[in-house]
């Protein structure tokens, strides 16, 4: 990321924050960057991963998200925490533009991913959805393929052919998702023969092969027992020294123990984002607070 | 006493139950003892012409005891393959593009035009091939039968695909999706090889719907009594060679004509198993 590109960002950031007055409310105050300065380790120094602006997304008639403005700090984790129905996980596919594959979905306002508009008309969101990774709720190992071939198959079927480097990508994505010396001797069994836990380190790997700067993680524990959760979320805190990790979890213990930021997103509106920390202890919002503290969702 | 009524309740209860589990085993039986009657009669009939040279040889004229129907046997698997080169294709492609890309109401239609072909008498489909292909081309084809019966398989196989295609789970074209893998690289490589099995499936099936179909073949493939030595050539095939043989005034063709029909119905029968055979291991194999 270039300088310029930064100071390209800070000057995006100055024109929000004099948009400021329309929109009003202790939304924007929470998302003013002076903020995230002020009670964080985002300052101006660390790389700002997805700037987004006044997004806003539909189903149909169905408005799911209103107008959300934030920024995701690269290489830390940032959890999206909310009730259900709050627009979470369409914020999550909005950003590597998953939300547009359904029918009569649509979108307005603008993401940048380390300062490239995602949706610029020349961008092919093929190409968006090689850099921002993904990780799903349920684990979906390709059922046709054994464990090498869907680690494999994003590089595979974007056309790279050399043994070598798929060999030497595979291991190291197996690697990262701490599934190498588990699966290192049956490389060549199906996918779907894993537990569950493996298999969602598995699709981990997955995501990983394609070798991203970003990875979503939508719910990745959701489905798991206890110990799987664990693997997870340690590999979280060792994936975020080299990725950026944006993950929404229903389990705000979850948020708590694995994310550096946490945006809590209402009824399709962001309401706060600031420090996982202050979120937990000492939110701003008194939404936020009944949130974390039990009283609704 | 209130015991007592509840006690004889019960008991009419139990008898209607057991009548009524009578009549629906009956019934069951009812529709099963066709096929079993068919290939006992059908064996009875034709086993004792089924012989080697049946396999082998051509038909021998009128008088002359003896010879086969193997051009016909032959014409037959032509006329499948032929028609398969036509209805495989577009069938499958066509499911892919309901199952995939079509829009809900051009679906609709889409579907309700399915429907109604696959209800359109076979004969209709022996006219309209004879109508584009035997007029332009002045004479009964192999190809004229091929493009009747692709006609038929078309409906068919594209109603499966669909079928088999919703079935694959969405998440796994988000998740190669997700993997900035092109749209129909991710309908290739990933939908359509999950649901390879359920496509072959679909695939057979329909073949084994139109290998019986005589009536498509009356006036485009023709039937012929000796080897087609050209696709342009008319041709034999099992079912007009029945029906040929089974009109005909001479005993020793009604034999062949029963050896043709058990033939054909083993032919058949074999599709529906190798189908069995598919579906059992998709069910228990890939899993989910």
């Amino acid at each position: 990321m270039t300088r310029d590109l930064l100071e390209k960002q800070r000057v995006d950031q100055g024109l929000r924050s004099r948009r400021s007055p329309i929109l009003g409310g202790a939304l924007v105050t929470m998302n003013t960057p002076d903020r995230l300065v002020e009670s964080g380790p985002v300052g101006d120094s660390a790389a700002v991963a997805f700037f987004v602006d006044r997004l806003s997304a539909w189903f149909g008639q169905l408005q799911a998200i209103s107008d959300v403005n934030l920024q995701i700090p690269s290489t830390a984790v940032t959890a999206i925490i909310g009730p259900s129905g709050c627009g979470k996980s369409t914020f999550l596919r909005c950003l590597n533009r998953m939300h547009e594959l359904v029918r009569g979905a649509r979108l307005e306002g603008e993401i940048r991913l380390f300062g490239e508009d995602i949706y610029a008309p020349q961008v092919d969101a093929t190409v968006v959805r090689r850099r921002v990774g993904m990780v799903f709720q349920k684990s979906n190992p390709f059922p046709t393929m054994t464990i090498a071939e869907n680690v494999t198959v994003g590089l595979r079927l974007n056309g790279i052919r050399q043994r070598a480097v798929l060999e030497e990508r595979m291991e190291k994505a197996l690697q990262m998702a701490a599934l190498w010396e588990e699966v290192k001797d049956r490389l060549d069994k199906p996918g779907m023969s894993l537990s569950g836990g493996q298999q969602q380190r598995l699709c981990i790997a997955r995501a990983l092969a394609v070798q991203p700067d970003v990875l979503l993680m939508d719910e990745p524990a959701s489905a798991l027992d206890p110990i799987a959760t664990m693997k997870i979320e340690e590999l979280i805190q060792k994936l975020k020294k080299t990725y950026t990790i944006v993950i929404v979890t229903h389990n705000m213990q979850q948020a708590a123990r694995c994310s550096d930021h946490t945006a809590f997103f209402y009824l399709g509106r962001l309401i706060e984002l600031d420090t996982t920390e202050k979120i937990f202890t000492n939110p701003s919002n008194k939404q936020t607070e009944d949130y974390v503290t039990g009283r609704f969702g | 006493m209130n015991m007592q009524v509840s006690f004889a309740y019960h008991r009419w209860r139990k008898l209607k139950s057991l009548i009524m589990s009578i009549i629906s085993l009956l019934c069951a039986g009812l529709v099963i003892a066709p096929l079993g009657l068919v290939l006992v009669y059908l064996i009875k009939a034709g086993a004792g012409a089924v012989d080697w040279n049946f396999f082998t040889q051509l038909p021998k004229p009128v008088g002359e005891s003896g010879g086969g129907m193997a051009n016909a046997i032959v014409g037959t698997l032509v006329l499948l393959g032929l028609a398969s080169l036509m209805g495989v294709p577009i069938g499958v492609l066509g499911g892919v593009y309901l199952s995939e890309y079509g829009r809900e109401r051009v679906n609709w239609w889409i579907r309700f035009g399915a429907d109604i072909l696959n209800g359109v008498p076979s004969i209709v489909w022996g006219i309209v091939a004879y109508a584009l292909v035997v007029v332009p081309m002045k004479g009964f084809s192999a190809y004229a039968g091929g493009v009747a019966l692709g006609f038929m398989m078309i409906p068919l196989i594209m109603r499966t695909t669909e079928e088999v295609l919703l079935l694959v789970p969405n998440g796994y074209r988000e998740a190669a999706l997700a993997l900035g893998i092109s749209r129909w690289k991710v309908i290739v490589r990933i939908v359509m090889k999950t649901a390879f099995k359920g496509i072959v499936t679909g695939v057979l099936l329909a073949g084994a719907r139109i290998a019986g179909e005589t009536a498509p073949l009356l006036f485009t493939a023709f039937g012929n009594r000796f080897w087609s030595h050209h696709l342009k050539d008319p041709i034999a095939a099992l079912p007009l060679q029945i029906f040929t043989y089974a009109i005909s005034p001479y005993d020793d063709w009604h034999r062949q004509a029963w050896a043709g029909a058990l033939v054909l119905i083993l032919l058949v029968l074999a599709i529906n198993i190798g189908v069995r055979v598919l579906t059992r291991e998709r069910f228990s194999g890939a899993g989910r």
